[in-house]
């Protein structure tokens, strides 16, 4: 069992991704990535969020009614979500005024439904909740990365640590402001997809159409 | 309502509910009001346990607000402390005097605001604030011999989506603004939140309020007025955000005119408040 748990956490992060390969979840993705301690207080929560929403929604599972469950699934997640919302505002009021709307957003963050309605409507409680936190991670691990191209070739810090001495303050380092704007996140994003793809084939995915050889073409 | 007797008979109506298809009506009804009681009895038990927290960290950025306003803040100071150096005081708005009527360290402007006995609804309301506080908590901070040095007003009004709430601080001139910055509004980020970008904000320090002649001559908009010395008085617009610029243009003017602090800058220049 230990063998299969393990596993349930390691591979949403490197060979079933939720950003890289499911391509989901990329809005926040986008907004919260420039500096990295917001995107990992955005992690945690999102992780905290999708762990906890799987675990109470494979509670329930057996008592869902189909006709409703995308609803119950909503409010359990919502609910969750504004917890997440007014801890924030209570002890760190200035990364929730940072965070500001992107935190209520987790709710339409298609990785928290994804994993409710794919895994967590048919598999007992405690995988749910292993399979979220594994989700949670592979979210994390994404947004991390992003944040540290970002912050790093963006504002030359760390964690808001300067770690590149700025033109401003007098060093060398003229930040590339574009990663500071959100779509910078696409291409940040976009290059690891596709070193992902490239680390991994057997992710690429197949082409919906092929072009046909024609009679005569040679 | 087969859901309220659950807990107290659950033998028989247990047996009775669990029997139900998963899908029938009466069952569908049950779990959802069930489970939206369960998940608001949490959601507002977290909102009112946590509001304590909440309301102490929204005094902090309040004040850490009024202390970068007036340029004393520093990364890692004590608040607090820092705060001590101000000299809060109420005013009287239509008076211009200082008044006494409740505790400065406490009140409430913007409760105060909603109370109908303590605030007057605005005939000529170019800020969209519908009502105005009667008293108005104003900061001062005095150097070492108990001039003041600054004079910080808190301001709001109107933007796009919502009011925004700031301070100006003006020099001991009652004229010259040291600053002006917003601590809360939600306006659209990236456009209108860039009242937030110190970039724009530091447009204000050196500007005047008020023309030769007292009339408030400061604005923000695409170019000055004719007849206005851009250079003293003009503030750019956020590109991309002319309402929160507009907004922003009327709450200044509103409260620098004479529903506003005129009066009161007034007679402070004249030692009479």
């Amino acid at each position: 069992m230990a063998g299969k748990d393990l596993s349930m956490l390691k591979d949403p992060m490197v060979d079933n991704n939720p950003i890289t390969l499911q391509v989901l979840g990329i809005c926040s993705a986008l907004a919260v990535t420039s500096s990295l301690k917001v995107a990992l207080v955005m992690a945690i929560a999102v992780t905290l969020v999708t762990a906890f929403s799987n675990f109470f929604i494979s509670l329930l599972r057996n008592q869902i009614p189909s006709s409703i469950r995308i609803i119950v699934q909503m409010v359990i997640i919502a609910s969750l979500v504004i917890l997440v919302d007014q801890v924030l505002k209570a002890y760190l009021y200035e990364i929730s005024k940072t965070l500001s709307v992107f935190v209520g957003l987790i709710i339409t963050n298609c990785i928290v439904m994804g994993r409710a309605e794919a895994y967590a409507m048919k598999n007992p409680p405690i995988p749910s909740f292993l399979d979220g936190i594994g989700n949670g991670l592979g979210y994390s691990l994404i947004l991390l990365l992003v944040g540290v191209v970002r912050e790093l070739l963006g504002s030359g810090s760390l964690f808001g640590v300067q770690i590149l001495e700025t033109v401003n303050n007098g060093g060398w380092y003229v930040p590339n402001g574009l990663l500071l704007l959100p779509p910078s996140a696409f291409f940040v994003i976009g290059l690891l997809i596709w070193g992902f793809r490239t680390w991994k084939p057997a992710q690429v995915e197949k082409r919906d159409y092929k072009i046909m050889e024609t009679e005569g073409a040679h | 309502m087969p859901n309220a007797e659950n807990t107290t008979a659950p033998t028989g109506l247990w047996a009775r509910f669990n029997a139900m298809p998963l899908d029938s009506a009466p069952r569908t009804i049950t779990v959802a009001v069930v489970l939206c009681l369960i998940c608001s009895m949490i959601v507002s038990g977290a909102a009112v346990l946590l509001k304590p927290q909440q309301e102490i960290n929204k005094t902090l950025d309040k004040k850490t607000n009024i202390l970068k306003v007036a340029g004393l803040y520093e990364a890692g100071v004590d608040v607090e402390k820092a705060f001590g150096a101000f000299e809060p005081r109420l005013v009287d708005v239509a008076t211009g005097k200082f008044s006494d009527a409740a505790d400065a360290a406490t009140y409430d402007q913007r409760a105060a605001a909603k109370d109908p006995v303590l605030s007057i609804a605005l005939d000529n309301d170019p800020a969209s604030i519908k009502r105005q506080a009667k008293l108005a908590s104003v900061y001062l901070l005095r150097d070492d011999a108990g001039k003041i040095e600054r004079i910080i007003l808190p301001v709001h009004g109107y933007g796009l989506w919502s009011t925004l709430y700031g301070f100006i601080a003006l020099n001991a001139d009652a004229n010259e603004v040291y600053g002006l910055r917003f601590y809360s509004h939600g306006e659209t980020p990236g456009l209108g939140a860039e009242v937030d970008n110190p970039k724009w904000m530091a447009q204000w320090p050196g500007k005047l309020v008020y023309g030769d002649n007292g009339s408030v001559d400061i604005g923000v908009g695409k170019s000055a007025p004719a007849g206005i010395d851009g250079s003293k008085h003009h503030i750019d617009a956020i590109a991309g955000a002319t309402l929160t610029s507009r907004g922003v243009d009327n709450l200044v003017k509103f409260w620098m005119g004479e529903q506003g602090f005129k009066t009161f800058l007034d007679n402070l220049k004249k030692g009479e408040a």
